[in-house]
C-alpha cells in the first residue's frame, strides 16, 4: 500500500497508508489529520482541501482539470504547487508522495 | 483536560463526524461516545439525491471515514439508539432502549427531519420522503428506467432528484407549489435558468400547482392537484422542507428559538451543553440576526467551533455560509444570503449558456452570490461579501472586468 506524508503548517508530519484509488483528501481525513476540512466531501465544490505538493512530486501528478485551476486561483496563500487534495488519487507510483498543508483553508 | 471526562454527541452526521475527531485532535483524552439512531456510521448526506441515487457511488464511497478510524481514535459509536431525555441536574441521558448515560459534556447534534404533509394517499407504497441513507435506498429501489415519477416541490432537494433519475432515464414531473420553483433562496432570473435547464433535460415542471391527494389501491399511482389536473406516477417523491429536532433540547429546558439556540461557541444555554449543525439557531455576525442554517458547512464548522470550546479554546464562530447543488452538468455553488436583496446583478449569458453568476446586493454591498459553472466568482464572492464595502455596480456587471480588481486589497 502506497504510503504518504503529510506535513501540516506547524511541522508536525504524518505518514499514512494510503489505498491506491483513495484521493489524498480522503487520507488525511481517515487518518484525522488537522489541516483538511474537505467540507463537500470530494466534489471539488469549495476548497477546503488545498494542499501544496512537495517540489520533487509536482511533475508526477495528474495536472488539475479547469474548474480545480479556477478554484485555486482564489484560494488563501495559492502558489504554483498548490492542488486541492481531493482530486489527487492516490497511485503506487505514487508512493512516498510528500504535501505540505496550508495554514488555514480560509 | 480530565481523561475521566466524558462526552456524548447525540447524533452522528456531518457535526457529529467533524466534531469527534476534532476533539482528539485538541487534546480530548476522555471518553467520546457518539449515539446514533441510524444504522449507519457518519456519511455524506448531500449526495443522496445524486451520485447515490444514480449509482454512481454507493454506501461505502459515501461514508465519511471508515469504522477502523473511529476505533483506531477510541471513539465510540452507538447505533439504532435515540436519545429520549436529558437530566441536566445529573448530567445523565437516557436512550429509548432504557440505558442511561452520564456525561461530563454533551453535544446535541441532532439534525433536521423532514417536513410531512398531510394529504389522503401519502402512506401508500412508492410515496417517499428523501433525507436519510434508509430514504434514498428505498427509493433507488424503485427506480428504473421509463417509470414515472413525481417530485413535490421544486427546491434544491426536488430538481437534484429530478436530475438524477432523468439520468436514470426516468419520466420526471415537479410540482411545485409557489408560482415558480426555488422561490425561497433565489432570485426569479435563477429561477428561470433552472427551469429551462430542466425543461431541456426533459422535466416538466408545473409551478403554482398544489398536490391534494395521492391516489392508487395500494401503490401510488397518480397525484392529484386542486387544479384538478392528475400526473400518474409510478413512484412520488416529496421535498419540502426540513424541520430541527429540538424535542430533546426542550424537554430538557434548553432556549430553543427555531433551533436549538446557541451562542457563538455553540453553547446552549446550558453550557455543559452544546450544540451544532442544522438543529441550531445561532446569530451570525456578516449578516447580524439569529441564522438557522440547512447546510454541510455550518454542520462542520460549527461542530469544530464546539470542539474547540470543550477543549477550552473559545474561538467565536463567524463563518460565512455557503451551500452548494449539482444538476446535470450544473455546478451550482452558493456563498452567503440572499435574503433582503435588492438588486440581482448578473455576470456571463444567463438566458443562453449554463454558466453565470448571479450577485444579490442590498444597498451596493453584496449579500449573496450564486455561481453555476464559474467557481472563480464564488470564491472571490465569498471574499467580496466578507469585505463587506459598496461595489461599483458597472463594474460588478462587466464581465470583462476581472471581478478580482473589485477587492479592497
Amino acid at each position: 500500500m502506497p504510503t504518504v506524508t503529510y506535513v501540516q503548517a506547524n511541522g508536525n508530519s504524518h505518514e499514512v497508508n494510503l489505498d491506491a484509488g483513495s484521493s489524498l483528501m480522503q487520507g488525511a481525513v481517515d487518518n484525522m489529520i488537522d489541516g483538511i476540512l474537505a467540507e463537500c466531501g470530494g466534489s471539488c465544490s469549495c476548497a477546503t482541501c488545498h494542499c501544496y505538493i512537495d517540489e520533487s512530486w509536482v511533475d508526477k501528478i495528474t495536472p488539475a482539470s479547469e474548474m480545480e485551476k479556477d478554484l485555486l486561483t482564489c484560494v488563501s496563500e495559492p502558489k504554483d504547487n498548490s492542488r486541492l487534495s481531493c482530486q489527487i488519487r492516490m497511485t503506487e507510483a505514487l508512493d512516498g508522495l510528500v504535501v505540505h498543508l496550508p495554514v488555514s483553508q480560509f | 483536560m480530565e481523561s475521566t471526562s466524558r462526552c456524548i454527541i447525540v447524533g452522528a452526521s456531518h457535526a457529529a463526524a467533524q466534531l469527534a475527531p476534532a476533539l482528539r485532535q485538541q487534546g480530548w483524552t476522555g471518553a467520546i461516545n457518539m449515539i446514533s439512531n441510524e444504522y449507519f456510521l457518519p456519511y455524506h448526506r448531500p449526495p443522496l439525491s445524486k451520485d447515490f441515487l444514480t449509482g454512481a457511488k454507493n454506501l461505502e464511497s459515501i461514508m465519511i471515514r471508515p469504522a477502523a478510524a473511529y476505533q483506531k481514535a477510541n471513539i465510540r459509536i452507538t447505533m439504532g439508539v435515540s436519545a429520549t431525555s436529558i437530566d441536566r441536574a445529573n448530567k445523565r441521558l437516557t436512550l429509548d432502549d432504557g440505558e442511561t448515560l452520564n456525561y461530563d459534556k454533551l453535544v446535541l447534534t441532532t439534525g433536521a427531519r423532514v417536513r410531512r404533509i398531510a394529504i389522503p394517499g401519502v402512506d401508500l407504497a412508492g410515496v417517499f420522503y428523501l433525507r436519510d441513507m434508509h430514504d434514498a435506498q428505498q427509493i433507488k429501489q424503485s427506480t428504473g428506467a421509463n417509470k414515472r415519477a413525481v417530485i413535490i416541490g421544486g427546491g434544491y432537494i426536488g430538481l437534484e432528484t429530478a436530475s438524477a433519475l432523468r439520468k436514470l432515464g426516468m419520466q420526471v414531473t415537479v410540482l411545485e407549489a409557489m408560482p415558480r420553483i426555488l422561490q425561497r433562496v433565489t432570485a426569479p432570473e435563477v429561477a428561470a435558468f433552472y427551469a429551462r435547464v430542466h425543461a431541456e433535460e426533459g422535466v416538466n415542471i408545473i409551478s403554482d400547482v398544489q398536490a391534494v391527494s395521492i391516489s392508487g389501491e395500494k401503490r401510488a399511482e397518480a397525484v392529484i392537484c386542486q387544479n384538478g389536473a392528475e400526473y400518474p406516477a409510478d413512484i412520488v417523491i416529496i421535498g419540502v422542507g426540513v424541520i430541527p429536532n429540538t424535542a430533546l433540547a426542550e424537554s430538557a429546558g434548553l432556549q430553543v428559538d427555531n433551533g436549538i439556540v446557541v451562542d457563538e461557541f455553540a453553547r446552549t444555554s446550558d453550557h455543559d451543553i452544546l450544540a451544532a449543525g442544522d438543529c441550531t439557531s445561532h446569530f451570525n455576525p456578516i449578516y447580524q440576526r439569529h441564522l438557522r442554517l440547512e447546510s454541510v458547512q455550518n454542520a462542520s464548522d460549527q461542530a469544530s467551533v464546539a470542539a474547540a470550546t470543550l477543549c477550552g479554546n473559545l474561538n467565536p464562530y463567524s463563518a460565512l455560509p455557503w451551500f452548494w447543488s449539482d444538476q446535470y452538468d450544473l455546478k451550482l455553488q452558493i456563498a452567503g444570503l440572499s435574503q433582503g436583496y435588492t438588486d440581482v446583478v448578473i455576470r456571463g449569458d444567463i438566458n443562453g449558456s449554463r454558466s453565470f453568476a448571479a450577485f444579490y446586493v442590498n444597498e451596493g454591498k453584496l449579500l449573496a452570490v450564486d455561481a453555476v459553472n464559474r467557481p472563480q466568482d464564488f470564491m472571490l464572492g465569498k471574499r467580496l461579501i466578507v469585505q463587506n464595502s459598496p461595489l461599483d455596480m458597472n463594474k460588478l456587471a462587466d464581465d470583462n472586468v476581472p471581478l478580482k480588481t473589485l477587492l479592497v486589497s
